[in-house]
């Protein structure tokens, strides 16, 4: 049984619904996440989870119980909140005690416990000091001290990255996912950055407009998009409108209109001439003046449309025969190289029959 | 020459009230604690230290030598002889400090029903708090003479309601109790400001925080919302205990012979017995009395702060 199982919850804010008949279960000592952009309704499913909110239909069951009943001050879930909500006038030792008093832990024990949690997050020499002393990615540590020291059965994390710079994000990153190692503790994980969800998570829950969209594991979900939102939503795709021109057999063949036939993975249920999209990730594209290709490629012409030089890669926009713009990237392993082509180049491009995956829609 | 300009425009700005308050509040503080050490005049205030001849010409009396016949500690010691007047401020201190709690136990739902409602309900609710003030001070306490008397509606069934018990009517004017509902009533406002505007910038997550770590609503009131508040309250308190304190008009006009304070006391040294060097003494030691406290709340503050 999992550990968490959301059945069918649904979420009316006035005529808003926020969750629409979500379910989804989350097992033990996973890093689940929940991704999308702001107002999809991952944060109103936090806050039911954390008990702040209650369900209008549904259930939350925690280690098989009900939690509807149950206040979020008796719930065995700690949140880490994106302000982090720290107590300004208590010390970093006396914030992180704060929920063994709650629970009653003798006086005794709470020193040791304090010491345990403060060594997890590297704070032992801050313990005397106040929340305004400290620096963002100390006062986030001190969040999550807080959270974990009472060994809550799921830490619920409200994008507790989102208030850091870019380079603390990714150091914050790296302990997040050895401090849930270390501690087996259940965390679920609510982000609108993808990258931080790709990067973290065993598995992902990406929702749009109160509904998951799609819930695999990280690679699933990049490489494997099932709907356009996902693909889009999810690192950067090129979308191909396209018509089902040939089924049948270990490929299917694709009409991209005004480019050509186009070899792909078959899709279950797919019909001739139903029309769809092709997604296909920049990264998986081929890109050169003239290219070789096997038979397990697909094989187009382009002329390149706009150059973007982001120091790594080089981001090339090109446009096939039909108009349609390309995105590709080569890296720039040359060096002081910032371009292979220029504007208006005439290139070639290529991608195996199964980097692209197929929407029907 | 840009330091120049700032700093002239610093005096230039601060300048005319610094003068105003040295003026009109630091000098009559000397006056009055010179006054505390001279003797009596024959006729009530004080005597001269100069004398003025038919010629018009002034001549200062006090010299070096002759300054014990000018200057006396007799005030002074008159206070300390009699018990009553340290038990007058003890009394004066029990009302004010009655008045501060009362104060901060009515103002803190209401403060905090303020800060917690919607914008728009919030301004109307503070113009509410302050609307008293648009009417004098004394119309306010006279109507209180009306609502406590014993012809009022509230008198009457409020002892009718006790003669159902058996009791005898009470008569709530001109007591300890009217002059305590008259302190509350006019310091109310300035305890609810204070704490309103602390209470309004409270993080609404740190209450959530608390809850999710495992505070029931008690406790996150008396480990969260409570010890923030504190600023608001010491500052309410600083509005309500001092003014309170010296406070002359209300146990005049509400109290009985039996519930005058210090307020009172120093009012009729300066207008009624017209004994200015005793009224000083009086005022001094109010202001020190108020100082020590003061100091003492501020030390007990930062050793609370230490220990923590």
């Amino acid at each position: 049984m999992a550990l968490l199982e959301i059945r069918d919850v649904v979420k009316r804010f006035g005529d808003f619904t926020a969750v629409n008949h979500v379910s989804l279960s989350v097992e033990a000592g996973e890093f689940f996440t929940l991704l999308g952009p702001s107002g999809c309704g991952k944060t109103t499913l936090l806050r039911m989870l954390a008990g702040f909110e209650q369900p209008n239909e549904g259930q939350i069951l925690l280690d098989g119980k009900d939690m509807s009943q149950v206040p979020p001050e008796k719930r065995p879930v700690h949140t880490v909140f994106q302000s982090y909500a720290l107590f300004p006038h208590m010390t970093v030792a006396q914030n992180i005690a704060f929920p063994l008093q709650m629970a009653g832990v003798p006086k005794a024990d709470i020193p040791t416990r304090l010491d345990e949690v403060l060594e997890d997050v590297q704070l032992q020499q801050f313990a005397k000091r106040y929340p305004h002393e400290l620096s963002g990615g100390q006062r986030q540590r001190v969040a999550i001290a807080r959270a974990l020291v009472n060994r809550p059965r799921v830490l619920l994390l409200d994008e507790p990255l989102s208030a850091l710079d870019a380079k603390l994000r990714e150091e914050m990153q790296l302990e997040l996912i050895n401090l849930q190692k270390e501690v087996g503790i259940t965390f679920v994980y609510v982000t609108h950055d993808q990258g931080e969800a790709l990067a973290l998570s065993h598995r992902i829950a990406v929702m749009n407009k109160g509904e998951v969209a799609q819930l695999d594991a990280p690679e699933t979900i990049y490489s494997y998009p099932k709907n356009r939102f996902v693909a889009d939503f999810i690192g950067q795709c090129n979308l191909l409108d396209a018509k089902v021109a040939e089924v049948g057999g270990a490929r299917m063949k694709v009409e991209i209109p005004g480019v050509g036939l186009c070899e792909t993975l078959p899709v279950e249920g797919a019909k001739v001439g139903q029309s769809g999209t092709l997604t296909l990730r920049p990264e998986k594209i081929r890109l050169a003046a003239s290219l070789t290709h096997d038979g397990d490629e697909v094989h187009f012409k382009g002329k390149v449309h706009d150059c973007l030089y982001l120091g790594d890669v080089t981001i090339y926009i090109v446009e096939l025969e039909n108009g349609t713009l390309v995105e590709t990237m080569l890296p720039n392993s040359a060096p002081g190289r910032a371009r292979f082509f220029d504007d208006n180049d005439l290139v070639e491009l290529a991608w195996r029959f199964d980097a692209g995956h197929f929407l029907l829609d | 020459m840009q330091n120049r300009i700032q700093r002239a425009a610093k005096w230039l700005i601060s300048g005319p009230p610094l003068l105003y308050l040295l003026i009109f509040f630091a000098a009559p503080s000397l006056i009055m604690g010179f006054a505390a050490f001279r003797f009596g005049g024959d006729y009530g205030g004080l005597m001269p230290l100069t004398q003025t001849d038919d010629a018009g010409k002034t001549t200062l009396l006090i010299n070096l030598h002759n300054w014990h016949d000018f200057l006396t500690l007799e005030s002074f010691g008159r206070f300390f002889e009699d018990s009553i007047y340290a038990g007058l401020f003890l009394k004066s201190f029990w009302y004010a400090g009655l008045t501060t709690i009362i104060c901060i136990v009515m103002a803190y739902p209401l403060a905090w029903l303020i800060a917690r409602s919607p914008k728009k309900t919030r301004d109307l609710l503070v113009l509410l708090v302050i609307l008293p003030f648009w009417s004098n001070f004394l119309i306010r306490v006279y109507a209180w003479m009306i609502i406590l008397g014993p012809q009022s509606y509230f008198s009457k069934v409020l002892n009718s309601v006790l003669a159902v018990f058996g009791v005898e009517p009470v008569s709530m004017l001109f007591s300890q109790f009217a002059v305590i509902v008259g302190l509350v009533y006019v310091h109310l406002p300035f305890m609810v400001l204070p704490l309103y505007a602390n209470l309004e910038k409270h993080d609404m997550a740190l209450l959530d925080a608390a809850q999710d770590l495992g505070a029931n609503a008690w406790q996150r009131f008396w480990k969260v919302t409570w010890p923030l508040s504190l600023p608001g309250i010491w500052a309410g308190t600083a509005l309500v205990f001092i003014p309170a304190l010296g406070m002359f008009a209300i146990p005049d006009l509400l109290g009985g012979t039996n519930s005058i304070m210090v307020g009172n006391l120093i009012k009729q040294q300066f207008l009624d017995s017209r004994d200015w060097p005793f009224g000083s003494v009086l005022s001094i030691m109010l202001t020190l009395a108020v100082l020590l406290l003061a100091a003492f709340a501020a030390w007990a503050g930062s050793r609370g702060k230490e220990k923590q």
